[in-house]
């Protein structure tokens, strides 16, 4: 409407995370490596687990064999197709010194950040989709009690996972290394939050020691989500806990992420 | 309606401080300016603090000490309103090898206001025929090429080059050099960092000579150069000794040294100094062998600068 002449496009920060994850998901498609560990060990690894399912006395417990496997599949996605897999393109972003040219630029740290990490933050969340859609239809999961928790329990995974990768990823010199780094993580998630073993396996004084770990709670939200026995006050400590883990990641990605290599 | 920009200083540097984490003093209180239009180098060394200095510059950092003015602005606390008008050439790459070179000038472009096309900058810097070739498979000079063309894909007011020349060939250099020089001529301010003293003596307006972390000479390259003194030597003819040459001090000859036969004379009169010893070798009628008149140049300025400079810090570290 207006007869000016067109400045050249403004830059917005929607525009620029855009142009960002653009790159990053070209760069993923051509990793295949990253590719094969982030997309095919999720969806493999739980349903391997089954005949290890089937001798657990899940049934004592309320549980079915489709209600443990599928928030493990879940829990394998978080850790396997979003932390480990950031912790590694954190890595080898900085090494390469892209990190510290992107932030010659215009985007602000927080969208470098949050910008490479959007392809792989949407390849975990189809995931989790296709997971909850195929257990459903697979394993006689029974439809949702309570989806919303799930949702929640997906989505506050997502971010701490992606947070968690972040700060990992600073204590990881090399990409090769980012195999070791991201190694407590995984293996304390799989034991000890439910991934693997539900919590509601272990002994009771254990298990309220487990439910306080960062995954924990993310684990227990997803399970709930079908299962619908988790009270309200229940589901309010299991959200405050991965909230909390959460706030503490992002922080610490804020306060300590590595923007160069050392020299 | 923003303030206009104070007109002569784009880049205003007062006594700029770097300290690293394990106490190295980088850039110990540096000061200068940079017109719009200017082309200005900082030479020096390696580890003479010319990265540290254009990091901060830059607003990749925040200084330890002093104070630095990018078109009137802070260039780290007022990150979003200096960057879209600076464009930056890091010392290295910092691109991922797997994309091409379209992408990744695509992806930059997205995060540059106003930017270019992507073909337009890519020709600019001549990079067009490698469009689709990986960057892991680029030439160091082709990536030194890129890393301009990103640079300059935001057509900024200012821009920072950090051994912008680095692997490149004779050619490209001389590329860039034209380059830069069509964009200063076109109101661009630059600011480049280098170690080859041609290119500063032939690209730069002015330049200031970094030696650990100070400024040990600023000016334009003649008056940096003119600081200097000239040089003559020869091979002092059989039979002859420096004291059957003319008074030294008659010629404009500030000091001498002798080693074996040869002579080596420093002088700010080189014509007069090299007048009256051709004449004293014409009426002698001796052949002065090896003669070799050069007024200063900045190689020899810039060496002469750092060769002061350290004999300043050893005479400082015998006094303490």
């Amino acid at each position: 409407m207006s007869g000016a002449m067109v400045k050249g496009s403004v830059t917005t920060p929607a525009s620029r995370m855009a142009a960002l994850a653009r790159a990053e998901l070209t760069l993923l498609g051509r990793s295949k490596a990253t590719v094969i560990s982030a997309v095919l060990v999720p969806l493999a690894l739980p349903f391997s687990l089954r005949p290890v399912v089937d001798d657990m006395d899940v049934e004592d417990s309320g549980l079915t064999v489709g209600l443990v496997l599928l928030p493990a599949a879940i829990g394998f996605s978080l850790l396997f197709g979003v932390y480990a897999a950031l912790t590694a393109i954190y890595t080898a972003r900085r090494e390469e010194l892209v990190l510290k040219r992107l932030r010659t630029g215009e985007l602000r740290d927080t969208e470098i950040i949050a910008g490479s990490a959007l392809p792989v933050f949407t390849m975990g969340l189809v995931q989790c989709l296709v997971l909850a859609v195929g257990c459903t239809a697979f394993l006689d999961v029974p439809a949702p009690e309570a989806p919303h928790l799930a949702v929640l329990g997906v989505l506050l995974g997502l971010v701490m996972c992606a947070a968690l990768a972040a700060v990992t990823a600073s204590v990881t010199r090399t990409v090769e290394s980012a195999q070791v780094t991201t190694l407590p993580f995984v293996l304390v998630s799989m034991v000890a939050s439910g991934v693997t073993v539900p919590l509601e396996l272990l002994p009771d004084r254990v298990a309220s020691v487990c439910e306080l770990l960062p995954l924990s709670p993310v684990i227990t939200l997803v399970r709930s989500g079908w299962t619908g026995d988790l009270s309200a006050y229940e589901a309010l400590g299991s959200l405050a806990t991965a909230l909390a883990w959460t706030v503490l990641a992002v922080f610490a990605v804020g306060r300590w992420f590595r923007w160069e290599p050392r020299r | 309606m923003e303030a206009r920009d104070t007109k002569e200083h784009v880049i205003e540097v007062t006594d700029l401080r770097r300290v690293y984490g394990g106490g190295f003093q980088a850039v110990r209180g540096i000061s200068f300016h940079v017109d719009r239009g200017e082309i200005f180098a900082l030479l020096g060394t390696n580890g003479a603090g010319k990265t540290s200095t254009v990091e901060l510059l830059e607003g990749l950092e925040r200084p330890d000490g002093g104070r630095i003015r990018i078109l009137g602005h802070d260039p780290y606390t007022e990150r979003a309103v200096v960057r879209p008008r600076t464009g930056v050439m890091l010392q290295e790459g910092g691109f991922p090898s797997e994309l091409t070179v379209k992408e990744t000038a695509r992806m930059w472009a997205g995060c540059v206001s106003g930017a270019r096309p992507v073909g337009e900058a890519l020709a600019l810097v001549g990079l067009a025929g490698k469009a689709d070739v990986r960057v892991k498979q680029l030439s160091g000079g082709e990536r030194r090429r890129l890393d301009l063309a990103l640079a300059l894909l935001g057509k900024p007011e200012v821009l920072f080059l950090d051994e912008p020349t680095t692997g490149l060939d004779a050619e490209g250099r001389r590329d860039t050099w034209d380059l830069v020089r069509a964009l200063r001529d076109a109101g661009t301010t630059v600011l480049l960092t280098t170690h080859y003293l041609e290119e500063a003596e032939g690209l730069a307006d002015r330049l200031a000579v970094l030696h650990q972390g100070r400024i040990a000479a600023a000016g334009t390259p003649a008056e940096v150069t003119a600081a200097q003194p000239s040089r003559i030597s020869f091979q002092l003819p059989e039979g002859y000794f420096v004291g059957d040459l003319p008074p030294l001090g008659e010629l404009g000859v500030s000091d001498h040294e002798v080693e074996g036969r040869l002579v080596r004379l420093r002088t700010r009169e080189l014509q007069r100094a090299a007048t009256g010893l051709l004449v004293w070798a014409e009426r002698a009628g001796v052949e002065l062998k090896a003669l070799d008149v050069r007024s200063a140049s900045l190689e020899e300025a810039f060496l002469q600068i750092a060769r002061d400079a350290s004999e300043q810090a050893s005479e400082q570290e015998v006094a303490a």
